[in-house]
């Protein structure tokens, strides 16, 4: 345990810390644009941003933007109408605690689940399999997560899962998804940080046709403060050398490859299609569906979903004010939004990025936004 | 649920693990892990599953491209010197 404390300690110094932030320092001042957008793609780093409070030592003029990276807020209204429609009709639901509160077109989970529905909220795919051998009733498990996520629910469907047991999958596909933000004619973005997480599955090579083709720096980064600073530092190289390059600043969990088993397990049970992602755009090879040979675990086909009544009510209103989508193709900030913080709360989210504890709005709401000390130090 | 969370492993039981997070012991499946996994070693976690063994000699080598980059900050910046200098000051009055 203190080998495990003093490991993660290591990409915590607070003296390397600041030496990469005077690094970043530098490397603003040499490209010498005001800003310098990049782009991570993350809930997962924007997150560990907030927490350890590090947009208060980036750079003015370093802007770093969080792109859609979190599978619960690109999660699409009519995904969640499936799942809401499920248990309406009295199938137990088992899911990730962050779907509860995606608005549907009509309803959530949550507000289905006030309503009576049997809706379970488990913490792995696993507990929710357990769960369902338990039972003697059907469990459907409404499974999100990226690609990371995804070989886990994989790796349970290769097992021998319960009769009763199947999946409603919105799992998503990342590397697609950054084509689309690539190519938005009103992107500023100059670099993407890549999840170092979903990179430990599928390796760091699947950035080299992307990077080609956009002429833009890829750095797969890890999410500790160092690995974040080291990443950017990196990847703000890479800008002002005009190199699009892919690297790896994540060598203890990335390899060019990949973890090979992991891909193995996660296409032989899944297949990527195009589908659209909430705020974004339709996004080709972007959903993860279950093949064939696993049909009889898929619930869209164990069930007839019928969504239609849901579509009979009107969607809530405020709704049209919220611009999510903005948010997360990195066009727009959550503070520019007039329900942030008012209308829109983590209680009662009306856009998806302020449901998930990934989503930017949510993370912003809790830590207070982008706080800046050197704005103050200069009042001062 | 992205969380990816690194521990060190206690026992090994065909294709399970208990894993100490800081503190906390928790069961692993070992079903996807690139590499055969013993007691001692650290594995990177991920939604209950071990997603990669995390080779010693790989986080020595992270540490060194940090090296590596900031040997682009020579002792005499200013403003790094600034910083190490009032780091070190807030340590000391701890």
């Amino acid at each position: 345990m203190i080998d495990a404390g003093r490991n993660a300690m290591q990409f915590r110094d607070p003296a390397r810390a600041a030496q990469m932030a005077s690094l970043l320092e530098r490397l603003v001042g040499e490209i010498g644009r005001d800003p310098v957008s990049v782009m991570h793609v993350c809930g997962s780093h924007e997150q560990a941003i907030a927490r350890f409070g590090l947009r208060a030592i980036f750079p003015r003029a370093l802007e770093v933007i969080m792109g859609p990276g979190c599978p619960v807020c690109v999660t699409d209204m009519p995904e969640v109408d499936e799942a809401v429609a499920l248990a309406e009709d009295g199938i137990r639901i088992a899911t990730y605690g962050d779907m509860l509160r995606v608005p549907g077109t009509a309803r959530s989970l949550a507000d289905a689940q006030a309503a009576g529905a049997k809706v379970d909220v488990v913490y792995s795919v696993m507990q929710a399999q357990q769960r369902a051998a338990m039972l003697d009733e059907e469990l459907v498990f409404f499974a999100s997560g990226f690609e990371t996520t995804a070989v886990a629910t994989a790796a349970v469907l290769l097992g021998s899962p319960p009769p009763n047991f199947s999946i409603l999958s919105a799992h998503k596909y990342i590397p697609p998804v950054m084509e689309i933000v690539a190519e938005m004619p009103d992107t500023r973005v100059e670099g993407f940080l890549a999840a170092g997480h979903a990179a430990t599955i599928t390796g760091c090579a699947i950035f080299e046709r992307f990077v080609e083709r956009h002429r833009i720096p890829v750095v797969v980064a890890g999410f500790e403060p160092l690995d974040i600073l080291a990443g950017l530092a990196k990847l703000l190289e890479l800008v002002r050398d005009r190199r699009p390059e892919v690297a790896n600043m994540y060598p203890r969990c990335v390899t060019r490859e990949g973890n090979l088993r992991a891909q193995e397990v996660l296409w032989k049970v899944f297949r990527p299609v195009g589908g659209r992602w909430r705020g974004i755009a339709h996004v080709p090879n972007g959903n993860l569906r279950l093949r064939d040979e696993f049909a009889r675990f898929d619930a869209r086909r164990r069930f007839k979903i019928d969504v239609s009544r849901l579509w009979d009510y009107a969607p809530p209103s405020l709704a049209h004010s919220c611009i999510c989508g903005d948010i997360m193709a990195g066009i727009a900030s959550p503070s520019s939004c007039s329900l942030f913080g008012k209308q829109c709360v983590p209680d009662n989210p009306v856009g998806a990025c302020m449901v998930s504890t990934e989503g930017t709005c949510r993370i912003w709401h809790q830590y207070g936004g982008q706080l800046d000390l050197r704005d103050k130090d200069e009042r001062a | 649920m992205c969380l990816g969370v690194p521990g060190r492993v206690l026992t090994v039981d065909g294709s399970v693990a208990t894993v100490d997070f800081f503190g906390v012991r928790r069961d692993v499946r070992l079903d996807i892990v690139d590499e055969p996994v013993e007691p001692g070693d650290y594995v990177m976690n991920h939604v209950g599953f071990a997603i990669r063994r995390i080779p010693p000699a790989e986080v020595k080598e992270t540490l060194a491209l940090y090296e590596q980059l900031l040997a682009a900050i020579s002792s005499e910046d200013l403003l790094a010197a600034d910083i190490r200098g009032e780091i070190a000051g807030t340590r000391e009055k701890k």
